[in-house]
């Protein structure tokens, strides 16, 4: 097996609340972990810890069995990418011209794109069905559109580790079933190729149900659950997380939750 | 964009930049030709064309182009430091503090070096007053910086408003040349063409990561760009080559917003097109605009800022309205 991330009594705080309390988990090559929670439960801050852009409070976060603050920032970037949850458009770029943005932390001290980085950049487009959008402006594009943008950057990025805050956001069902096998093709690990894993933060449990094997399920103040889904999935697990009656059925692909 | 496509618009600007230049050399009330000029250029022209062009023309020529590409690639790292398209070499009230001190300057009687000094320093204060109010703990937001710029700038005019009250009315004139931004008086030292030389590269140098930095700071960080020390120098920057356009020629408007905004328009959202794109262009533009400024109503020398107005004004609109929605 190989170790990913590697994390170990991670303490974070916003403020002066507590939002995670001595959470530990390992992540190893192919699995993929879903971050459930409420609103302001603190996913978000979770994963801007994990890819490094902010300090834990507490504890320690390994990547590759390297503490997180001795990698480089450029180094980092090739290994950990970030879905973000909102984009920022102020000023115009096209579908391309963005997209390419994807390639920046392999590109340095380069001043221009390599054939390579264009190949990448338009298999990634591909990938997720925007290619012919790639001269559009980022104005023009609808919300599951510029959704899929972003995650055409990230594929492009190829990152060992995948980020996802929200990634299912603006995107419609059917191309959640798409979502789903992209992201099992993309973290496929077989033992021989480059080993792959995501960690992705959703409202969405059925989605992230049937695409995680292991869960990180946020209680309240501060307390945690990580683990396999078997054990962390639950109707009970989950109604206490979200503090609502939740109720299991089950459907061919998997468990499926809704509230009651 | 294919690189035949940018290779040809860097040589389109230019080409342009030359022309503006040769426009200036030879437009003006001694009549200066082409010869003239290869007759210079081999030391071989009568005294009064040769005192014009080694004594006038070509140290206003250079001044104006100084100037106009400075003001355009701080227009261009303000608006990418402040993510706001409508951010311009002003608006964290630079111009205002230089205004100020040079207002002064001219109530006290002073002019020449004095005057520009006293502008340098004004703008140095106001930058280092953004920077202490807006940048608590080394890491300022936007939006603190966008507030501390508009309420400084707010507090300046007060002031400049103040001194163009109460001063006598024959330095009044002096006083609204300087604020509209005037190249009469320009000369620039190698000060000047050193901060535009070094910006010019380290903004090159840096314009993979301003690509970035322009998709949020979030997204910048995560793709591996030192966020906060790329912001210090956007910071830093830009205020360094305002503070040297302001010395040199006033507070000309126009151009740090609008050549940046033209060629976004027009194409070059690209920063390492962009940067060099915004120094050629806004250098001829200044250069031309000044170049209208002393000939229209010769021997009336106009304001620079107000021409760069005149003829930025329409040309923006139409580009504004040929173009696709953004």
């Amino acid at each position: 097996m190989t170790t990913l991330l590697n994390v170990q009594g991670l303490t974070l705080h916003a403020g002066s609340r507590r939002l995670i309390d001595n959470l530990s988990f390992t992540v190893e090559a192919g699995q993929r972990w879903g971050i459930l929670g409420r609103n302001g439960a603190g996913k978000t801050t979770l994963l801007h810890t994990l890819a490094g852009l902010r300090e834990a409070d507490q504890g320690t976060v390994e990547v590759a069995d390297k503490p997180l603050a001795q990698w480089g920032k450029g180094e980092l970037a090739c290994l950990i990418g970030l879905l973000q949850q909102d984009h920022q458009d102020a000023l115009p770029a096209t579908v391309m011209e963005t997209a390419l943005l994807g390639r920046h932390p392999h590109a340095q001290g380069r001043f221009f794109d390599s054939g390579e980085d264009r190949e990448l950049t338009e298999q990634a487009l591909a990938t997720l069905g925007i290619l012919d959008l790639a001269d559009r402006q980022l104005v023009s594009l609808s919300g599951g559109e510029r959704q899929r943008l972003a995650l055409a950057m990230l594929l492009a990025q190829q990152p060992t580790l995948l980020l996802l805050d929200e990634p299912s956001n603006h995107l419609d069902l059917g191309f959640h079933s798409r979502l789903v096998e992209l992201l099992r093709t993309e973290t496929a690990f077989d033992g021989a190729g480059r080993p792959r894993s995501a960690l992705l933060a959703t409202h969405d449990i059925n989605l992230a149900a049937r695409l995680c094997d292991h869960f990180v399920l946020m209680l309240s103040d501060g307390e945690t659950l990580a683990g396999p889904a078997e054990t962390v999935l639950t109707a009970e697990r989950l109604s206490q997380a979200y503090d609502c009656e939740i109720a299991q059925a089950q459907a061919e692909t998997g468990p499926l939750f809704c509230a009651v | 964009m294919s690189n035949y496509q940018v290779l040809s618009l860097l040589l389109c600007a230019c080409l342009t930049a030359i022309a503006a230049l040769l426009l200036s050399l030879l437009s003006g009330s001694v009549d200066i030709t082409v010869g003239d000029l290869l007759a210079y250029t081999s030391r071989s022209l009568p005294a009064l064309e040769n005192q014009v062009l080694a004594e006038i023309r070509i140290p206003r020529g250079l001044a104006a182009f100084a100037t106009g590409a400075a003001l355009a690639l701080a227009g261009v790292l303000m608006q990418v430091l402040l993510r706001n398209p409508l951010a311009d070499p002003y608006i964290l009230g630079l111009s205002g503090g230089a205004a100020v001190a040079a207002l002064a300057c001219i109530t006290l009687g002073f002019a020449g070096a004095w005057l520009s000094s006293a502008a340098l320093l004004g703008a140095l204060v106001s930058v280092f007053l953004v920077f202490s109010i807006a940048g608590r703990a080394g890491h300022w937001s936007t939006i603190r910086l966008l507030l501390t710029g508009v309420v400084l700038s707010a507090g300046w005019g007060a002031l400049i408003n103040l001194m163009l009250a109460t001063s006598a009315s024959a330095s009044v004139q002096g006083m609204l040349f300087w604020l509209m931004g005037d190249l009469s008086q320009s000369r620039t030292g190698w000060l000047q063409w050193f901060v535009l030389f070094v910006g010019a590269a380290a903004a090159l140098s840096q314009a993979r990561s301003l690509n970035v930095l322009v998709r949020g700071e979030t997204s910048a960080a995560s793709l591996g760009v030192n966020v906060r020390g790329l912001r210090l120098g956007l910071f830093v920057g830009a205020s360094l080559l305002t503070a040297m356009a302001v010395m040199t020629a006033g507070s000309v408007g126009f151009v740090g917003l609008v050549v940046p905004h033209m060629l976004r328009l027009l194409g070059a959202r690209d920063h390492r097109l962009l940067i060099p794109l915004s120094i050629l262009l806004g250098g001829a533009f200044l250069l031309i605009a000044d170049t209208l400024a002393r000939t229209l109503l010769a021997p009336q020398q106009l304001p620079v800022g107000v021409i760069t107005a005149l003829i930025g004004v329409p040309s923006f609109i139409a580009i504004l309205k040929s173009t696709p929605s953004q």
